[in-house]
């Protein structure tokens, strides 16, 4: 089936996610095209001509960086183009910006966050999760000759290997941009680099108050471990953020990763799943985390703690 | 001023889970129910902002049965003015698109000045109903927004993209923007607030058409558990024990 991916690049260098999406796009058959929309596309060519890409389309527009509108008025462009079966875009934050905006205009059947998709006979079926990722789910698209879905990012691995894509290009005219780039604000550097940690104890919002934090950096201290977080006790401000872990934070692969009170929501998978150990205590048995965890406990994290402390 | 907020009620399940005959859902037995954790941020930044400007309205509008009410009065017991709550059985597990054009009916006849969602929901995770509201309302949009500053007809705004770096964008308003958490501290209800919220209105809609379904789920189940994690058993002694063991092995 036929398969337009845009590429998401940012301050000229293209996100990884774009060459997932080609391996998702490739599995389906394709024929594979990849836009990349940008001020000057041809700069990205080589790095979206992977093997199992057939076209790319440099679509230049006067913006550098990513605003809603102007992706908008390009894929829809493209889309009425060239009818493609399928639209492929990374589940990121710049797609959630314009993605079911497009998909909401054009009448697209539509699905985010998803990490599995297959052809039954002519249909499409995607799978995402629902409910704190404790329950999956397959969606279909009962009447759309099109589809648009967002791909959860490492859910496949990056097509590689070069590639011997023709490349064209298509000109889509100016888009009235209503929501403007303007400035970077860059992420500050904390007092620690908790991505050079060999071993990360990292708390959720399972250790309850902002009183119980100091405990854990104590038990940090005396196990030789750094102390990491999840987000909501960055937004809670009790810790900085250099010290969070997950999408909007930190990626880190220490040997060990200890997760006290962590549910496992995507966003902080996707920040330590690759870890060489993890070790995850947690009350709720169902608890996602589990499922990337190597070892795991049922247990109150605190009494868990409080044995800790004794042996160490 | 006045600001719209899109308010959901959410299901959360516990550690047993049954599906309804169908298998397209959660058995609502299984689920415990509350407001969109993200919601809270966007009530909140929107009380924010009618309060700096001295005057106006915030709406809460929700697409939901009648026990959605309890999400809307805890954004009313919040400080939110009044309710408006659309629903027909077909929006029950629907997709985000069509959720969207039950939204944007009512956000429509309120005109205005500003729409705050949540980035996401966190039982659907689709992050998606706030940008296609956007799109039926033929409004400027900004998703995942962790800073907000209005003056004249523009929205300064903090974009949070992955890895933490932050877009500052400038958006035409009116605009519909996604609301991000650590954006504010959300304010608890008093208890005379949560008295006097029962007090507040909220109407009551039928949606008009809702065009074709953008997504249908055909089935749930509960996901198989792979290799899984080795499940460390005993008291809290023999688990510290164990972890200690396991540390000092993978770490050596
Ligand atoms: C765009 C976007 C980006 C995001 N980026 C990130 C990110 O970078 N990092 C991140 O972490 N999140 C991120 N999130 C938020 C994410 O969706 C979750 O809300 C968050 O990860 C939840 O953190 P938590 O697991 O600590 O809290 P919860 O989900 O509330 O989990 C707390 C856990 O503690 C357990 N628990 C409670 N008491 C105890 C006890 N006594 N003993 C043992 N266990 C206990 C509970 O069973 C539960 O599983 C992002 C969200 C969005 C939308
Ligand atoms: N049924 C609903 N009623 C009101 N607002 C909703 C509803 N569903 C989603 N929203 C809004 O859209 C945001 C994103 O939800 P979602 O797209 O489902 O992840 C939520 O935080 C709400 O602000």
């Amino acid at each position: 089936m036929s398969v337009l991916v845009v590429a998401e690049h940012i301050r000229g260098e293209l996100r990884p996610v774009t060459l997932e999406l080609v391996s998702a796009a490739k599995e389906l058959g394709g024929p594979v095209a990849v836009a990349v929309i940008a001020r000057d596309p041809a700069a990205l060519v080589d790095a979206v001509n992977v093997d199992g890409v057939d076209e790319i389309v440099c679509v230049p527009v006067e913006q550098e960086e990513f605003e809603n509108d102007v992706y908008q008025h390009a894929v829809e462009t493209l889309v009425a183009e060239r009818s493609p079966r399928l639209i492929l875009l990374g589940f990121t934050v710049n797609s959630m910006g314009y993605a079911p905006a497009l998909a909401a205009k054009l009448g697209l059947g539509f699905a985010s966050d998803v990490f599995a998709v297959r052809d039954d006979g002519g249909e499409l079926v995607a799978e995402r999760a629902f409910y704190g990722a404790k329950v999956n789910g397959e969606v279909d698209f009962p009447g759309h000759e099109q589809v648009l879905l967002l791909l959860r990012a490492t859910a496949w691995p990056p097509a590689e290997g070069a590639g011997s894509a023709t490349v064209s290009e298509a000109s889509v005219g100016a888009a009235a941009s209503r929501a403007r780039h303007k400035d970077w604000v860059e992420v500050v550097a904390g007092d620690v680099d908790i991505t050079s940690a060999d071993f990360l104890l990292s708390v959720g919002r399972g250790i309850g108050d902002k009183e119980n934090l100091e405990q854990f950096q104590e038990l940090a201290e005396a196990m030789g471990a750094t102390l990491s977080v999840s987000r909501p006790l960055v937004d809670a401000g009790w810790m900085p953020g250099a010290r969070q872990v997950g999408q909007s934070g930190k990626t880190v692969k220490p040997k060990v990763y200890l997760a006290l009170g962590i549910s496992g929501a995507v966003q902080h998978l996707a920040g330590m799943k690759t870890s060489g150990t993890i070790i995850a205590v947690n009350t709720d048995p169902e608890a996602a985390i589990f499922n990337v965890a190597h070892y795991g406990a049922v247990a109150d994290l605190f009494e868990v703690a409080e044995e800790l402390e004794k042996l160490y | 001023m006045k600001i719209v907020v899109c308010v959901k009620q959410v299901g959360a399940l516990g550690d047993e889970v049954e599906f309804t005959d169908d298998e397209r859902d959660v058995d609502p037995d299984y689920l415990d129910y509350a407001i969109n954790e993200w919601d809270t941020y966007a009530t909140e930044e929107a009380l924010r902002l009618r309060d700096a400007a001295g005057d106006g309205e915030v709406v809460v509008i929700t697409a939901g049965d009648e026990d959605a009410e309890d999400a809307m009065r805890r954004a009313l017991a919040m400080g939110a003015d009044r309710g408006v709550r659309v629903w027909s059985d077909e929006l029950a597990g629907a997709d985000p698109i069509t959720v969207a054009r039950a939204l944007a009916e009512v956000a429509r006849a309120e005109s205005p000045d500003l729409v705050l969602c949540g980035v996401q929901s966190s039982d659907a995770v689709q992050a998606a109903t706030g940008a296609a509201l956007a799109e039926l309302l033929d409004l400027p949009r900004a998703a995942v927004v962790t800073k907000l500053e209005l003056s004249g007809g523009t929205a300064t705004v903090h974009r949070e993209l992955e890895g933490g770096l932050v877009d500052v964008a400038e958006v035409d308003t009116p605009c519909v923007l996604t609301i991000q958490t650590g954006i504010n501290e959300p304010r608890y209800a008093t208890l005379r607030a949560i008295k006097q919220a029962e007090e507040k209105e909220i109407e009551v809609r039928e949606p008009g058409d809702l065009g074709a379904p953008a997504a249908r789920v055909r089935r749930m189940f509960v996901p198989p558990k792979g290799e899984g994690a080795e499940m460390l058993d005993g008291d809290a002694g023999e688990v510290a024990r164990r972890i200690k063991e396991i540390i000092e092995e993978r770490t050596a």
